[in-house]
Formats: structure tokens, C-alpha cells, sequence
């Protein structure tokens, strides 16, 4: 076992190589970079002056320099400028659009991304699995259909009239600040219990609205996982012992029907940055989400860029921790070698 | 006295269509210490009898009148009526799993795969036993034990996919019997196990019934199960009980004309060569359209038509941990060395596992081996089919195809029938689009459906109906040999009667070649000229089918034979040879069969005609056979 884990660890590595690669090569696919871009339209401008800047510029981040060289220089295993300095050596780039390191600019964002992502999975978790559970057990029931109509109702609402609807109806009830993840006077002041009160406070709704059409597409799935297990074979041999319904759902169809959900957990990651981009911009929320959006627009490639990386990180730790899982839970997978023979 | 008395019991579905009646005023007994067989053709209503006694009835079906009383032995409880308990409540729930258990059909899938053998069986104890943890283990470990688990302690900690499918099965007796049930449901135990380990399940259910004084309803459709088990018998179709008595009564003097029919659909050792199963619903065949408009075939009958060399198969398995490091290959076909004649009907008979499907799939060439030839005699003389390419290899596929076992997954769901038989017609450009119709419509008549049952979609249809559109699209392109493997195996007696009657009459009317892989030996020598039987790979004894059956040499020949349950009360199975022959393991048989790793397994020619495998005697002066 510790064996696999360390095998897979080693394995992600030429992946994550892989992925860079393509990252870099997709962010550099439209023509020109930021710099050049600003060039042309000082140029065109008839702008002279901050022209010898910017060329330096070019210079100091080898954009000048053919494809792979640039790539490897990125990712630090070719000497640049400044000799071996990339995100190997932890230095993970500029971005023009900010002029600040790309570090600073992400540092703050992503702490309150991984908390915002992770109280989204939390609920979609919590509030589907019990639900699906009742509306598989309960198939065609009042209560099936209705959860079956909510979810349809989530899932074909947009997300952002929906973020904008419940902003208006929470600062009508409960007087919260409209926007951001705290409220106004806590910005840029040191954690307090009062400032973490205000940050929960602030992420109910965009959690319930991130979360949402997760939520309601997670129902039907262990619907129909759960609907397809409940008819198997061994369900009847454990109702012939004489099991009390709850245990007898809780102990064999439900752990067979959540498999494909562990398999999942490195799947949802990407998507709770991605996804909820535009949500986080209409909420004006500090997340990685509105960030990655400009940097794509201005074309500020290595922001963009590591946040692509950091994205594929997420994921393969996700798909790692999921395959673990899968090991522990799943005897078939853990001993399946033994089966065969 | 009575265990269960069920009185007038009438069970309704509610379907979507009203009211189907599934059972219809039943009565019989199950005494203590007694088996009762019921007996039915699939769709005859005995699972819903079963699942009404355990209280397992699905939602829409409802008990509309009578009584199921069930009576403890031990009259520790008063007698129950489970049809007036509440279906989930906590009474059945004390009934259930306690005083009656069942096992079910298929060991494959009625264990939970995420759960240890002793958690699940342990489970029943904790429920019903008032003991603890620990307990519950002990007593797990004493069941395995007396289901005969070769080893008790480390099979409470396996999962169900690590065992075979006998095991399995004796783990589920094991699971119904943890807390000594007044009554046990057995519902087709044994129909999807090989014969030799349903002969070991039967005498396991014998002997703990005997040990554990308990009543048994045995639920199945073979009567050669039947008459080695029953004491009492009771014929049901249509949800009605037709006949009932003692199974002397019932086997020698049958009143009913559906109990005749059916004993009379039943294939048998004793049959005369030229005797007819007669089915109950038999098809009249109407083959004159089909002769025309097919390949010709040159080989004159009686020459061999095809030829397997040598031919050797290698699967690879993953091995060890599930980091899949070390791998393990096994040898699915060993030097296998066949020769079918035109216009026989070989059988192919073994276990599963003992590679008589991959023999099957290598003669197709769906399968590639690693060595030895597949030879095929398309009129010039034997080719190796390995080396035919495009035209050739479609004419080859034209001459050969295969009907198989399943006929539920056999099918694709989302064709028509028509276009199920029309697809091999235009994979190989046959006709024109009217011609093709016409050609189906004659096929359907052939196998004896409805050409108007065309436009309707497999689920519409039953297994034996499925399984004749199995047969027409084998038939679509008019081959010259076809491969049967394990035809009738999904299928009630009644049906398998008609099935094999139908590829005979084919047989002798289309001058076909059969393949018949099977490891039902009453089947194959009901089909069969002559029988090859297979075990792990090798091939260990072949000959005319009346000289194989009737003058066995071969022990593994002899342990299949002798595990076949007839349908014959003066024939029982002999329950106490069982344990003594592990015969499907070539180290342990006695010489000079016995077969080593490494060693070749050369046949012998014992008697004229008949081949053994038995390299002890390959070079004593007996002839060596060329498996001709």
C-alpha cells in the first residue's frame, strides 16, 4: 500500500509536466503577450517614451525567446535572465496587469477560495445525500417528485439571478452587506472572532448558490445509483436475514451507490474555481475565479498560467485522495489481483 | 407435523395493466425434517410463493386471500400467519432470517461484494441471537465449518469475489442457516452451478437438514434435482397447483397431462438413439426455402471439416497485490488436438473454466492462440484459418457461426427483430433489400415464430423465443457449421426440449455441423454422435457418445457422470463417492492419468474409437492416437 501511494505520488510528476506544457501552450496560442500588445499601442499612440521600458521588460521575462525555451525558463529548468528562476525555484512569475508578483496577487485570494470551495462541496454533500436517499427509497412519491422539481428548478436557474435575488432578500432580513466575503469595515484588519463571525456570515449565500446546481445534479445521480442498487440481489439476501430497513440500506446498497462519488472528489475541485467564476463576479467576491478571468482577457500569462497549474494540482491531489479512498472503501479494488486466479 | 401449512393462498399484482393473478388458491405442507419440492416452469409463480412465505413480496403485489402458517417445531413460538403480518414490521422481521431462511439462485450476485463472508453471515446471528461480536464470529466459523469451507477461519475474512461460485453458495446456506431455521427456502440453489458442485450443494443441503432436524422447500425446474431430493412434490403452472404427492407417486404414476409432458421433455441417459424429447409446445420446421442461395459445400459427410492442431491458449491474469507486479498466465487450451466431421454433432463437455468456450471462440478466430493450427476445409482441402484474409476470411465467417448461451444479453435491446436478423445479411452484401426481407420472414418461420413479430424489440419476447431468434440469426447466412455453446443452459426443461429438437431437425435438414459446448452430459448425449470432454485445458477423453457415456474410462469423465442428478428415482446420485474424488485436479488422478505441470497430454486410443488422455500408458505398446 505505502508502496502505491508513493508510486502514484512519483507518477504525477511527468503529469504535471505534461500539463504545464499544454498550459503554456494554450495560453500562448493568441498572437503576441501583454507586452508586445502595449508596444503596439504606444506605437500606435505615437508614444515613444515608455517604449524603452517595455522592450526592457521583454528582455527581463525572455519573451523574446523561441517557444520552449520561454516554457523552460517558466517552469525553471533553463537558465534565464537571472539564471534558474522559475516555479521550481518557487518563484512563480509577474503579472503585468497588477505589476505586482504574481504571488501577491493570488496569496489573499486563495485562502478564502479553498474555504469558499470547500463549504460548497460540504453542502452540496449534506444537503443531497439525504435527499437522494429519500427520493430513492421513496420512488414516485409526493415527496420524490417535488425534491425532483426543485432540482430542476436549481439546476435550470442561472446561477447569478439567483445570487442576485438571494443578496437582496438576505440584506433585506438580516441587514448583511451586499457583496464581498466580509463586511466593509473588516477588510484589510487582522482576524477577529467578530471578522471570522462576518466571513460565515458572508458565505452562505454564495455557498448555497455555488452550490445549488451541484447539489441538485448530485440528487439525481444517487438517485439513480441508489434506484439501481436497491433491485440487486444482495439487498434481498440481507432483507431475508431480517435487517430493519435503515441498517440494511445504510449498510449495503448506500456504500455500493457511493463509489462513484468518491471517484468524484477529484473532479470537483477544477470546477468549483471554474465554475464559479461569474458568480464571484457578480457577488464581487475575493476568489481565484475573477482573477484568472482577467488575467485571460489582458492576456497576463503567467498569472494566468499558474493559476491553470494550480488548478491541475488541485486535481490530481483530488484524483489521489479519491483513489485512495476508492482502495480503502472498495475491497474489490484493494485485493482485485487476488480475484482472478 | 406441519412446519408450513399454506392454505388457499392467492397472490395479485397490480401492474400498470390491472390485476395479474401470479398465484392462484395454492395449498400444500412442508412436514418437519421433510424436503418438498416445487416444481414450474419459469413464470409459473413458484418465486412468488417463496417470497410470499419470507415476506419479501414486491410493493405491487398484494395477498388477496388465504393462510401461510407456519408452525416452530420446537413450539418455543405459537403458529404464525406471515400472510396477515405486516410485510416490514418488526414480527416478520423476527420471522425472517430466524425461523425461515432462503437461498437464492445466484451465489454471484446475492452477496454483498463490499462485505467479508463472516460479516455477512455473522450478521443473521447478531440480529437473532442476542450474542455479541465475538459470538457471532464463533458461530460463523462453526457454520463454515459445517457447510465444509476448507478453511473456516480464514474464510471469514474473504470477500465474496475471491470465491468460487460453490463456495459462494455454501457460504449463503451458511448465511440462511446461522440460526438454525425451522424452514429453509431453497430457490433453484443449484441451477447456475457446474453438475459435480451441485451434486456437493445438494448432499451439503441433505446433510445439514439431517443434522439441524429441518423442513426444506426446494424450488426448481430439474427434475433430476427433484427426484434426488424430494419427498414430497408439487407441480405448479400458471399459478395453479396442478398435481401433488409423494415423489414414488408423482414419478411413477403422474396423472396430469403437464407433469407427463414435462417428465417426457426431460433428456436422459436411457434414452434409445433415435427417441424424441417431446416438447410441450413442439415446432413444426419448414426448411425447403432456406437450402437455397448458400455456399456450396464440397466436403463429402464423415470428412473432417475441421481440425485443431496442437492448439494451445495462454490468458494472462494479474497476480498478487493490486499493484499488479507479479503475473500469472493460465493455460486455457493445451495441446488440444479435435477433428470434427462434416455433418456430426461433436459435444464438447467440461466445468466452467475448463476452456471449452475458448476452444469454441478459437475456431471462430475470435480469439488468436498462441500455438498449434485451426483447420478448415472450405472445399480445398484443409486451410489454416489463421492465414485468411479479407475475402477469404469473410466467405470463412460466412460458413461458420455461433449461437450463444445467454439469450437475454445476447440480443441488443435496442434492435428490432428484424434488424437483428437482417444485419448479418448486409455485413456480407447478401440480396437485395427485398430478398433480405423475404429471407428473414422465412427464417422466423424456420424457428417457428411470427414473421409478424419482426418490428418488436427482444424484451417482448421469453428466453426460449430469444433464443430461437438467436438461432435464425445464426442461420441468416446459411453456414455449414455451427457453434452451440451452451444453448439451452438459461432455459426450463420444457423449452431446452424444443431448442434441442429444433437444431436437430435442423441439423438433418440443413446437413449443419455442430459444436455442442455443454456441461449438461444428459443434453450433449441426448445431441451429441460423439463427446470430447475437456478439464483445465486438456482434453481428456473423446469417443462415440455411447461408449464415452456408457464405458467411462477417463476419472474426471467418470465424476461428471457420475454428479449428473437424473430425473429417475431408482437412480440416485450417490451422495457418499462425492467427497472421496476431487476429480478436476489432473495431479491427483490416479495413473496412468495422472497429469503433472510440464507433462503433454497425449491421448491414448484405449478401445477402438475412444481416446483417452492418459500419458502413463503412452508407452506401453498401446497405440497412440492421433485424435482422428
Amino acid at each position: 500500500m505505502l508502496y502505491y501511494i508513493i508510486r502514484r505520488i512519483l507518477m504525477m510528476i511527468p503529469t504535471l509536466l505534461v500539463i504545464s506544457l499544454l498550459t503554456f501552450f494554450i495560453i500562448e496560442l493568441p498572437t503576441g503577450d501583454y507586452i508586445s500588445n502595449q508596444i503596439a499601442a504606444l506605437k500606435a499612440a505615437g508614444e515613444q517614451s515608455s517604449i524603452a521600458k517595455l522592450e526592457f521588460q521583454l528582455k527581463e521575462f525572455s519573451l523574446d525567446r523561441p517557444f520552449f525555451e520561454r516554457y523552460l525558463i517558466w517552469v525553471g529548468l533553463w537558465p534565464g535572465p537571472h539564471g534558474l528562476d522559475g516555479l521550481l525555484q518557487g518563484n512563480w512569475g509577474w503579472s503585468f496587469e497588477f505589476d505586482k508578483p504574481v504571488a501577491e496577487v493570488i496569496g489573499p485570494t486563495l485562502p478564502l477560495t479553498v474555504v469558499l470551495n470547500f463549504a460548497t462541496i460540504l453542502f452540496v454533500y449534506v444537503v443531497s445525500f439525504p435527499i437522494g436517499i429519500y427520493s430513492a427509497t421513496r420512488q414516485y412519491s409526493w415527496g420524490d417528485y417535488g425534491f425532483t422539481f426543485l432540482g430542476y428548478f436549481g439546476l435550470a436557474t442561472p446561477n447569478f439571478l439567483l445570487a442576485l435575488i438571494l443578496l437582496y432578500l438576505f440584506n433585506r432580513w438580516f441587514g448583511l452587506s451586499v457583496g464581498g466575503l466580509m463586511a466593509p469595515e473588516y477588510i484589510d484588519q487582522p482576524w477577529s472572532f467578530a471578522k471570522a463571525m462576518s466571513v460565515i456570515a458572508h458565505l452562505i449565500v454564495p455557498t448555497i448558490v455555488i452550490g445549488t446546481s451541484g447539489t441538485a445534479a448530485m440528487i439525481r445521480r444517487l438517485r439513480a445509483n441508489l434506484l439501481d442498487e436497491l433491485h440487486k440481489q444482495y439487498v434481498t439476501t440481507g432483507r431475508a436475514k431480517g435487517l430493519k430497513e435503515g441498517q440494511l440500506l445504510v449498510k449495503y446498497p448506500l456504500r455500493m451507490a457511493i463509489n462513484p462519488f468518491i471517484a468524484d472528489i477529484g473532479n470537483l475541485i477544477p470546477s468549483m474555481v471554474s465554475g464559479s467564476v461569474i458568480v464571484s463576479v457578480v457577488m464581487s467576491l475575493p476568489t481565484v475565479g475573477p482573477v484568472l478571468l482577467s488575467a485571460l482577457q489582458s492576456q497576463d500569462q503567467f498569472l494566468s498560467g499558474f493559476i491553470l497549474l494550480f488548478v491541475a494540482v488541485l486535481t490530481l491531489i483530488g484524483m489521489l485522495i479519491s483513489d485512495l479512498l476508492l482502495a480503502v472503501l472498495d475491497p474489490r479494488i484493494r485485493l482485485g489481483g487476488r480475484a482472478s486466479s | 407435523m406441519n412446519v408450513l401449512s399454506i392454505e388457499g393462498l392467492t397472490v395479485d399484482f397490480n401492474t400498470a395493466e390491472g390485476q395479474v393473478r401470479a398465484v392462484d388458491d395454492v395449498s400444500f405442507v412442508v412436514p418437519e425434517n421433510r424436503t418438498v419440492a416445487l416444481v414450474g416452469e419459469s413464470g409459473s409463480g413458484k418465486t412468488v410463493i417463496s417470497q410470499t412465505i419470507m415476506g419479501l413480496l414486491p410493493q405491487m403485489a398484494s395477498v388477496t386471500s388465504g393462510k401461510v402458517i407456519l408452525a416452530d417445531p420446537s413450539g418455543a413460538e405459537p403458529p404464525v400467519d406471515i400472510a396477515s403480518l405486516e410485510r416490514k414490521g418488526p414480527k416478520m422481521r423476527h420471522l425472517r432470517g430466524n425461523r425461515v431462511a432462503i437461498i437464492f439462485q445466484e451465489p454471484m450476485t446475492s452477496l454483498s461484494p463490499l462485505h467479508t463472508i463472516g460479516d455477512q453471515i455473522g450478521e443473521a446471528a447478531l440480529l437473532h441471537r442476542n450474542v455479541s461480536g465475538a459470538e457471532a464470529r464463533e458461530l460463523t466459523r462453526e457454520m463454515l465449518q459445517l457447510v465444509q469451507f476448507p478453511d473456516p477461519v480464514r474464510g471469514l475474512d474473504t470477500y465474496p469475489f475471491e470465491l468460487s461460485g460453490g463456495l459462494r453458495q455454501r457460504a449463503m446456506i451458511a448465511m440462511a442457516m446461522i440460526c438454525h431455521p425451522a424452514l429453509l427456502i431453497a430457490d433453484e440453489p443449484t441451477t447456475a452451478l457446474d453438475v459435480t458442485i451441485q451434486a456437493e450443494i445438494l448432499k451439503l443441503i441433505k446433510e445439514v437438514q439431517s443434522e439441524l432436524r429441518m423442513s426444506v422447500l426446494m424450488i426448481t425446474h430439474d427434475f433430476g434435482v427433484v427426484a434426488n431430493m424430494a419427498d414430497e412434490i408439487a407441480v405448479i403452472y400458471h399459478g395453479k397447483i396442478l398435481e401433488k404427492g409423494t415423489a414414488e407417486q408423482l414419478f411413477s404414476n403422474p396423472q396430469h397431462d403437464y407433469l407427463k409432458a414435462l417428465l417426457h421433455a426431460v433428456p436422459s441417459f436411457h434414452m434409445d438413439k433415435d427417441e424424441r424429447l417431446v416438447p410441450i409446445r413442439p415446432i413444426e420446421l419448414k426448411s425447403e426455402d432456406l437450402t437455397s442461395n448458400r455456399p456450396h459445400c464440397d466436403v463429402a459427410p464423415g470428412e473432417p471439416l475441421v481440425e485443431m492442431r496442437n492448439v494451445t491458449k495462454k490468458f494472462t491474469l494479474r497476480k498478487g497485490s493490486f499493484l499488479g507486479g507479479k503475473t500469472k498466465t493460465m493455460t486455457a487450451l493445451d495441446q488440444i488436438n479435435l477433428t470434427i466431421r462434416r455433418g456430426e454433432c461433436l459435444g464438447l463437455v467440461g466445468e466452467s473454466g475448463s476452456g471449452k468456450t475458448t476452444a469454441a471462440k478459437a475456431i471462430l478466430r475470435a480469439l488468436e492462440v498462441e500455438g498449434g493450427d485451426i483447420l478448415y476445409n472450405r472445399g480445398q482441402g484443409l486451410e489454416d484459418i489463421a492465414n485468411l484474409k479479407g475475402q477469404e476470411l469473410m466467405d470463412y465467417r460466412r460458413r461458420v457461426q455461433l449461437i450463444f448461451q445467454d439469450p437475454f444479453s445476447s440480443l441488443n435491446p435496442r434492435m428490432t427483430i428484424n434488424d437483428t436478423l437482417t444485419e448479418p445479411l448486409e455485413v456480407h452484401g447478401v440480396g437485395t433489400p427485398e430478398e433480405r426481407a423475404e429471407r428473414v420472414r422465412n427464417l422466423m418461420s424456420l424457428v417457428g415464430l411470427d414473421p409478424r413479430f419482426l418490428r418488436r424489440y427482444p424484451h417482448s419476447f421469453s428466453g426460449g423465443q430469444r433464443q430461437r431468434i438467436g438461432i435464425a440469426r445464426a442461420l441468416a447466412l446459411n453456414p455449414e457449421f455451427i457453434l452451440c455453446d451452451e444453448p439451452t443452459s438459461a432455459l426450463d426443461v420444457s423449452v431446452q426440449a424444443q431448442i434441442l429438437n429444433l437444431l436437430q431437425d435442423l441439423k438433418r435438414d440443413l446437413n449443419l455441423t455442430y459444436l455442442f459446448v455443454s456441461h449438461n452430459l444428459a443434453v450433449v448425449d441426448y445431441v451429441a454422435d460423439r463427446i470430447a470432454v475437456m478439464c483445465r485445458g486438456r482434453l481428456v477423453e473423446l469417443g462415440e457418445t455411447r461408449t464415452v457415456v456408457g464405458n467411462p474410462l477417463h476419472p474426471y469423465t467418470k465424476a461428471l457422470l457420475s454428479a449428473v442428478p437424473e430425473p429417475d428415482l431408482s437412480a440416485p446420485l450417490d451422495f457418499a463417492a462425492l467427497d472421496a474424488n476431487r476429480a478436476s485436479e489432473p495431479h491427483l488422478w490416479p495413473e496412468p492419468f495422472q497429469l503433472l505441470e510440464g507433462m503433454e497430454p497425449s491421448l491414448v486410443e484405449m478401445e477402438p474409437d475412444h481416446f483417452v488422455c492418459a500419458p502413463g500408458l503412452k508407452n506401453t505398446g498401446a497405440l497412440e492416437g492421433t485424435a482422428a
